[in-house]
């Protein structure tokens, strides 16, 4: 009989009942041929590799990473409560040493959502890894966490929520943002004043294989990590870089996946993007689990799959070598570019438009951050959607200092809610949330 | 009239029965050397000057296959096996004479690789010449499409006694277990076959042409008949009658635990208003996992005999038995030496038990009979806390729908229902431990094999439509039909459920109480582009595991206090 080298966690829930519409790539059938599948190798089956039964989120949890407008309910559906249970049961399960590694083979996805929420963006409402870490950090007592996207689309959501905090390195490989939705994640996109350098981004030249992909991991990620030293790994594990995806254009395989998996040795895992769904998703994610396992996966391969066709030209190659070596650059550099930024000013603001594809409208963000030394500094977002809402959130880091939890409490008690709709108040530290409304 | 005989580890317990009542018990020792020795001696004691004309079934539940699977004495098999990419099948052995071969079938049942005709019929030439005479087919994904291993079946020819099939043996997904279950039906035929061609041999020696039926995991049975091709599905019949025999005591709206306890272990299943609650996949016996279908059950080392012991200062029941009790000629203490100290258990050598605690109690410094009432209570909240663990597993499980997530059915026990050998004994000390009310399953020494006896058939089909590739099959049942427009969820249950009821009489089922259920149904549009372009359905339908209609004056006799 078959058994795990580790002990592996996975939490399947393929909610077969929700679908964004009916033709939506993110529909009922996404995870079916991938059940199919992993029912029939037996998954299950294999001493050391457990299946667990998700509880659902409470709001506390979502609220704990996002401001959503007007309400958690108005945001996250049931799927979604029940999506980022499914992460952070295997991350309780990861973190009591019940299992050695975990999965969340889930849906909805995540890591499109941003810390402000109005809607709906990039299939995604809730980030689902980001509340998994903060529940974690909360309970756990987990402080140094590393987050490697490996979705095609940049992560620009998990970005977004990690972009002040310097106890959270993020990592986001894909497919160059010039090619792709959302449009973002160059290599110029650092992270905030107090956390440069804590957010790195590898954009991919369409058609780049796991050749590539596994040389970044290789030569910038790991040695990246070894030098962060996490407690936790999370790999936000995407699995639309298949060469087989209708909405991407890289070229990786399950046998690509499976060894991108066993090198990055991430904690845990959570499934976002992917939606080849009969051609890639039912043979990558039986490579990952394997892989997870510390199992044989030298057979796992697509019915279709010719290493010819899709080899990776030379162009493509260097390509992603330099852009590699420009990642360990930014990384080996942060420290100075910190010094740099943080003598400049007391406070940075950052004004952005963020597009809701999903639902269909835009909002605009005006961003204050103090500039801190010590902690992530206090930050307050001054957001409008097309909707109407017109909102200001403050959040307080986890760890702030005296000064920056001042300066929070502050903007939250000054904001008036004659000129808001509504105010809101993330207080880390107390791990309380706060709403003012009209 | 209907027999009902349950071979057990070391009795043998037979009823006789009619709709009115019980009429008559008999208990023999078994032979495990010579079961059918020990059926025998069974039938022929409870037949004694019995009209047989009036007999219409006789339900065995023997441990025959149990035995040959645990005790290894299984004659070799062949099997082959093509999987395609995936998981190694080396990994699923299951015995020397296992060949890997290819071809490969996909998820949705497409041919991904065709099989190679050489690599079959070299395989088969060497089986031939190791004298092997039952050969296993299995390959994955073949219950979405078994065209492999019907070509497989179809090339090793007539030169084999007989040859299963793997998308015969279940309809449901899992290529590890198809093969275990595939492999456990081709060894363990030539002996179930030998074995029952013996008992109606011999019952037709005696004058007595009898519809025998067998038993199986599921606590259903099926003809003699149907078992050639699935003897397998015999296996672990023993704890299923028991279970069977506790549902008569059962209420119809509430759900409930069963405990078998033994002198070794006690067996736990739960009762969903009369229902007994099935394993997912299939049952587990010695290495193998597989696909048959049973009963969820759960067993732990706590029993009449358990050995009492003082562990680091601590008292300790099981989970092991060293033989029997003092009381009995043993020498290690246990919790019938306790009950009988208590004054539970009658017994003329009551000292013998308080002697056997002694030397326990004195190096915990208590007095004896306290001794005694911690045994028994260690005893009792160990079941029940297997009680407690075996409700969390059902309730446990995951699921993969919202709405199952809101709506599923949650396991609420409200009663224990006990029976085994010490279970009057336990009832008592098991009611102080627990809100739920607990009853002793009356006729509790041969309710294994009333519930044998009553056991109706049980069955179960899957189907697979997929209206892209225009098909609706079923391999298990030898179905495949082409599909019109206009298919859909509806068509497919009808359809699955046409099949089932086939089955079911072909089984034995009575026509005129089929109790027939939908278990699963999914219908999935495939979207391919951005265009629907086709569904995908999939439909589970089963006779649930139950008692035979008709007998309701008989439960009532048997539930009635003893005259």
């Amino acid at each position: 009989m078959l058994c795990a080298q580790k002990k592996v966690g996975l939490v399947f829930f393929p909610a077969y009942d929700w679908a964004i519409s009916p033709n939506h790539p993110e529909r009922e059938e996404r995870l079916l041929y991938t059940q199919d599948q992993i029912l029939e190798e037996g998954l299950f089956d294999i001493a050391g590799v457990v299946e667990l039964k998700p509880d659902p989120v409470v709001p506390a949890d979502i609220q704990r990473v996002h401001f959503c407008v007007p309400d958690v309910w108005s945001i996250a559906t049931e799927s979604h409560f029940i999506s980022a249970g499914g992460a952070k049961t295997v991350g309780i399960a990861v973190s009591e040493r019940q299992v050695d590694k975990g999965f969340a083979l889930v849906r909805p996805p995540g890591h499109h959502a941003m810390r402000v929420a109005h809607g709906s963006r990039g299939f995604c409402n809730i980030n689902i890894e980001a509340v998994m870490i903060e529940f974690l950090r909360c309970q756990y007592g987990v402080d140094r966490v590393a987050i490697v996207d490996t979705d095609c689309h940049h992560g620009d959501g998990t970005q977004d929520i990690y972009w002040h905090d310097p106890d959270t390195l993020f990592i986001s490989l894909h497919q160059d943002g010039r090619t792709l939705y959302p449009g973002s994640g160059f290599p110029g996109e650092l992270g905030g004043p107090n956390a440069v350098g804590y957010t790195l981004n590898v954009p991919l030249p369409p058609h780049t294989t796991e050749e590539g992909f596994l040389h970044v991991i290789r030569s910038a990620v790991r040695p990246i990590l070894d030098d962060f030293k996490p407690q936790l790994i999370v790999n936000s594990a995407g699995q639309d870089n298949h060469y087989t995806d209708p909405i991407t254009n890289m070229n990786f395989s399950a046998q690509g996946y499976a060894e991108l998996t066993s090198l990055l040795n991430a904690d845990i895992a959570v499934l976002e993007g992917g939606y080849s769904i009969e051609g890639a998703l039912p043979y990558v994610n039986l490579g990952i689990v394997l892989a997870m396992a510390g199992l044989d996966y030298s057979k796992v391969r697509e019915p279709d799959y010719d290493r010819c066709q899709i080899r990776q030209s030379e162009a493509v190659t260097d390509a992603v070598k330099s852009v590699s070596d420009l990642i360990l650059a930014g990384w080996q550099g942060r420290n100075q570019l910190r010094e740099k930024m943080l003598e400049k000013r007391q406070s940075h603001r950052r004004t952005r438009r963020i597009y809701y594809d999903t639902d269909g409208f835009s909002e605009s963000q005006q961003e204050e951050i103090t500039a801190c030394d010590t902690c992530g500094g206090a930050l307050k977002i001054d957001s409008t959607s097309d909707r109407g809402a017109h909102i200001l959130a403050v959040h307080i880091p986890r760890k702030a200092c005296p000064r920056c939890q001042e300066t929070g409490h502050g903007w939250y008690d000054d904001a008036s809610v004659r000129r808001f709709d509504q105010v809101f108040l993330q207080d880390r530290p107390g791990d309380k949330y706060h709403v003012k409304k009209k | 009239m209907i027999i009902g005989l349950d071979v057990g580890g070391t009795h043998t317990d037979v009823v006789l029965l009619d709709n009115a009542g019980l009429l008559r018990e008999v208990k023999v020792a078994t032979d495990a050397s010579d079961l059918f020795r020990s059926v025998f001696k069974g039938l022929n004691a409870i037949t004694e000057g019995v009209d047989t004309g009036a007999i219409r079934r006789i339900v065995l539940s023997t441990t025959l296959t149990t035995n040959a699977i645990i005790q290894n004495t299984i004659p070799p098999v062949g099997m082959i096996v093509s999987a395609g990419p995936g998981i190694d099948p080396e990994h699923f052995r299951t015995n020397p004479h296992y060949v890997c071969v290819k071809g490969s079938i996909d998820h949705r049942g497409r041919e991904v690789e065709p099989v190679q005709p050489e690599e079959t019929q070299a395989a088969a030439e060497r089986f031939r010449k190791d004298g092997i005479r039952q050969v296993g087919v299995v390959g994955k994904f073949s219950v979405r499409n078994p065209a492999h291993e019907i070509r497989i079946g179809e090339l090793l020819g007539n030169s084999f006694d007989k040859i299963f099939l793997g998308h015969r043996v279940s309809g449901g997904l899992n290529f590890a277990r198809r093969i275990a279950t595939t492999f456990l039906n081709a060894a363990v035929y030539p002996i179930h076959k030998t074995f029952f061609d013996a008992v109606l041999n011999s019952l037709s020696v005696k004058g007595l042409r009898l519809p025998l039926r067998l038993l199986k995991a599921d606590g259903g049975n099926m003809k003699l008949e149907a078992s050639v091709d699935f003897p397998a599905q015999t296996i672990l019949s023993g704890p299923a009658a028991s279970v069977m025999g506790a549902v008569a005591m059962a209420a119809r709206d509430e759900d409930a635990i069963v405990m078998d306890i033994g002198g070794t272990t006690t067996d736990l299943a739960v009762l969903i208003g009369r229902a007994p609650a099935l394993a997912p996949h299939g049952i587990d016996i010695g290495p193998y996992r597989t696909l048959i279908r049973s009963l969820e059950t759960l067993s732990i080392g706590m029993g009449g005999d358990s050995a009492v012991r003082l562990k680091n200062g601590c008292l300790t029941v099981g989970p092991d038995r060293e033989g029997p009790a003092i009381l009995f000629g043993g020498s290690v203490p246990t919790p019938t030496d306790a009950l009988a100290v208590i004054g539970d258990l009658a017994h003329e050598d009551r000292a013998r038990a308080r002697a056997g605690l002694k030397p326990v109690a004195d190096k915990m410094g208590i007095p004896i009979e306290t001794l005694a009432d911690q045994v028994v209570e260690t005893a009792c909240r160990a079941m029940l806390e297997a009680a407690g663990r075996l409700t969390a597993h059902i309730n446990g499980k995951p699921v993969y729908t919202l709405h199952e997530f809101k709506e599923g059915y949650q396991v609420r026990p409200r009663s224990i229902l006990v029976l085994g050998g010490p279970a009057p004994c336990f009832a008592k000390h098991l009611q102080r431990l627990t809100p739920m009310q607990v009853r002793v399953v009356p006729r509790w020494q041969a309710a294994n094999a009333i519930g044998a006896a009553l056991a109706r058939t049980t069955c179960e089909v899957g189907l697979f439509a997929d209206t892209e590739q225009r098909v609706a099959s079923a391999p298990a049942e030898k179905f495949l039909q082409p599909i019109m427009d206009g298919y859909g969820l509806e068509a497919a249950t009808a359809q699955a459920l046409g099949l089932l009821r086939v089955k079911a009489l072909e089984r034995g089922a009575n026509p005129d109480y089929l109790e027939m259920e939908v278990v699963e149904s999914q219908q999935f549009n495939m979207v391919r582009g951005f265009n629907t372009s086709g569904k995908n359905i999939r439909v589970r339908v089963q006779v649930k595991p139950g008692l035979i209609h008709g007998y309701d004056d008989l439960l009532r006799s048997l539930a009635a206090p003893a005259p």
